[in-house]
């Protein structure tokens, strides 16, 4: 929850930047952080509180949200499947009515402000959807054509920009039922981008891309935050959050279960020292020796709770008792062993 | 939230978005129609619709050779020069403009409709059955002017279905028959270019009785998110409302059908015009338009979109 200070000054530097890029452009944006709304909401994109959503159903599927996205981070959502994290976006968006309470977007209520707040906020939901029977192009001009707030002289110019910034200008003409899956998602993204947006919504964007399509879709999301951009992007891939993500929340059965920034909750865990070598025994006895807790022995390594002491001295420790080291160092903790750490169990666990 | 917010929030909505419109990102009005434009292109460029229009360009075509090949010995159309088949189809060897009217009355109360039930059912379930509904709404298309833009589209494609009809009519009338002056069905005579002024009349009153139609469908279509579910629901209904018309005890009922008055168009050709049952047929198609579009627009704007 708590940012870190330096979190929380950048967040307002991207706001500063953020709208003054507003007045140079001359675009009269959604003020996210202005007047009535900076009492609450200093620097934030996105507030939730006690967001809630029940099913008809009975099935309680949001449950009580308090989530909070700073302006200017790439903020990953994640959570295995089943676990809530569409229907929020749903209630961001304003697709789905809250059971009960708040969502803020860019400082407004949602979904009242829908039409304020949207046209500054591109979304990919749940994969792409495209009309078969028309060119990638002509799907565009057509998703823009309904944002009443777009431009119809600058239409064809946005539209193939959007598609040139996601490598489609070749594939332009063709019809969408052509497209494979990795083109679709790759068409769906330049919806999201056909206007300068503040706000990207980014639901598993990389799904069905090949490796090389995956990097160019990070690197993407990358160089659009640099522009000032939050992102928000859910995933249930730990290590995409964890390479392209300054903040994250953690998501499983409705319930949140951590957010705050990734440096954060990796460091909530702490890593663990590790030793390799053939004399496990010895090694495991020095190390005891030299204060580490949780010795454990697993083929030639030996791991340890890190002692508060300097390393480089644990490590003559063990060459002096004539332990032969072929490896020693700690192993950082990853958000995949934070979020096994916070939930007790394996990510793929469906809620 | 606090309490003060939200009685401030109502404020704000209405001075900002006004405030953002003139200022800085100017923002057109009319450029809310670009969703409108957008979506008469997306429907006529589909094959479905084109495959619509084709099967009712085709049906004054058949008529009018069916016509010709029986009449090619020198007798009248139709048994005894009246009784079976659809209205003025004894006149057309007379007067080609008649294959217009002949036309219109055999599509009218199945092919029209069944054409505006495939648009109007297919209008909001196909979108949220191909899930581009959700990336509409998101863009954002507002879901009453996504919804009134999905109904000017069905009425737009109730004219163009019913003329692409009349135009086919009056080609193939013209090729098949002579053309001239006619006579009226009170027995005046009317000159050949008054006769063309009341067949575009016709047309227009043929197109107008599909509102009703075109309502109902798009209220099915917020109903469900399968396209196909939609249209089956609404031609079912269209074939339901056909069968009750039919039954002398639903007599009481009957005048609330929306077909009831549909061949009432005929009453055009009369002199002069007789328009008690033309005006009861638009203010039946006005009451379902109302009562329709009403509960479409109740259910769309509460709607959950999980599509």
């Amino acid at each position: 929850m708590e940012e870190l200070p330096a979190a929380d000054t950048d967040g307002v530097d991207q706001a500063d930047r953020t709208d003054r890029a507003d007045g140079a452009d001359g675009a009269d944006r959604v003020e996210g952080a202005d007047g009535a709304d900076q009492v609450d909401d200093v620097g934030t994109v996105i507030a939730t509180r006690a967001l809630t959503k029940r099913y008809r159903g009975g099935q309680l599927a949001v449950d009580g949200l308090d989530l909070t996205v700073p302006v200017g981070s790439v903020f990953g959502f994640l959570g295995p499947n089943g676990s809530g994290k569409t229907t929020t976006i749903r209630m961001l968006m304003g697709l789905i009515e809250p059971t009960s309470g708040t969502a803020r977007v860019l400082g407004r209520p949602m979904p009242r402000s829908a039409r304020a707040v949207l046209p500054h906020v591109g979304a990919l939901i749940e994969g792409p959807a495209l009309y078969g029977f028309l060119s990638g192009r002509d799907n565009l001009i057509r998703y823009d054509a309904a944002d009443p707030t777009a431009d119809p002289r600058t239409r064809r110019t946005r539209v193939a920009t959007a598609l040139d910034r996601v490598g489609l200008t070749a594939a332009a003409g063709k019809k969408a039922k052509a497209y494979s899956l990795g083109m679709k998602q790759r068409l769906g993204l330049a919806a999201a981008l056909l206007q300068p947006r503040r706000l990207l919504v980014l639901d598993e964007p990389t799904n069905g891309l090949d490796p090389q399509g995956m990097r160019e879709i990070r690197s993407l999301i990358r160089e659009l935050a640099s522009d000032g951009t939050t992102v928000f992007l859910s995933s249930h891939l730990l290590d995409e959050i964890e390479q392209v993500c300054t903040h994250a929340a953690v998501m499983a059965q409705g319930r949140l279960i951590t957010q705050g920034a990734v440096a954060e909750l990796a460091a909530g865990t702490r890593g663990r020292l590790v030793v390799t070598t053939p004399d496990t025994g010895d090694a495991a006895r020095v190390l005891k020796e030299q204060g580490a807790g949780d010795v454990v022995i697993t083929d030639d390594r030996v791991t340890a709770e890190p002692p508060e002491r300097d390393l480089a001295d644990v490590n003559a420790a063990l060459v002096t008792a004539g332990v032969r080291v072929r490896g020693f160092g700690v192993e950082r903790a990853s958000l995949e062993d934070a979020f096994v750490a916070l939930t007790g169990e394996g990510f793929d666990v469906a809620g | 939230m606090s309490r003060v917010e939200v009685d401030r929030m109502p404020q704000a909505e209405a001075v900002r978005p006004g405030s953002a419109i003139e200022g800085g990102r100017k923002v057109s009005p009319l450029w809310t129609f670009g969703l409108l434009r957008s979506e008469l292109l997306t429907t006529f460029r589909r094959w479905r619709t084109l495959a619509l229009l084709a099967v009712l360009a085709a049906v004054p075509i058949l008529v009018g050779i069916a016509v010709k090949i029986e009449t090619s010995d020198g007798g009248a159309a139709g048994p005894g020069g009246g009784g079976g088949g659809p209205a003025f189809i004894s006149q057309i060897t007379n007067n080609g403009l008649f294959l217009v009217f002949t036309a219109l009355a055999a599509t009218l109360p199945f092919f029209l409709p069944m054409a505006i039930g495939v648009i109007a059912g297919d209008a909001i379930a196909g979108e949220a059955n191909a899930g581009t509904l959700r990336y509409l709404l998101v863009a954002p298309a507002g879901r009453s002017r996504l919804l009134l833009t999905k109904y000017a589209t069905t009425m737009a494609f109730c004219l163009v279905a019913t003329l692409v009809v009349a135009l086919s009519a009056l080609t193939v009338g013209a090729l098949l028959f002579p053309l001239g002056d006619l006579t009226t069905i009170s027995g005046t005579r009317i000159s050949f270019a008054e006769g063309l002024g009341r067949a575009l009349l016709i047309a227009l009153v043929v197109a107008a009785s599909l509102i009703g139609v075109a309502a109902l469908g798009l209220f099915v279509s917020t109903l469900t998110n399968s396209g196909i579910a939609a249209m089956a629901t609404t031609v079912g209904l269209l074939i339901t409302v056909q069968i009750l018309d039919q039954i002398p005890q639903l007599h009481a009922l009957q005048p609330y059908f929306f077909s009831h008055y549909w061949l009432s168009f005929a009453d055009l050709m009369r002199d002069p015009v007789y328009w008690d049952e033309l005006v009861k047929n638009l203010g039946i198609q006005a009451l379902y338009a109302a009562v329709f579009g009403s509960a479409a627009w109740a259910r769309f704007t509460a709607k959950d979109v999980t599509a």
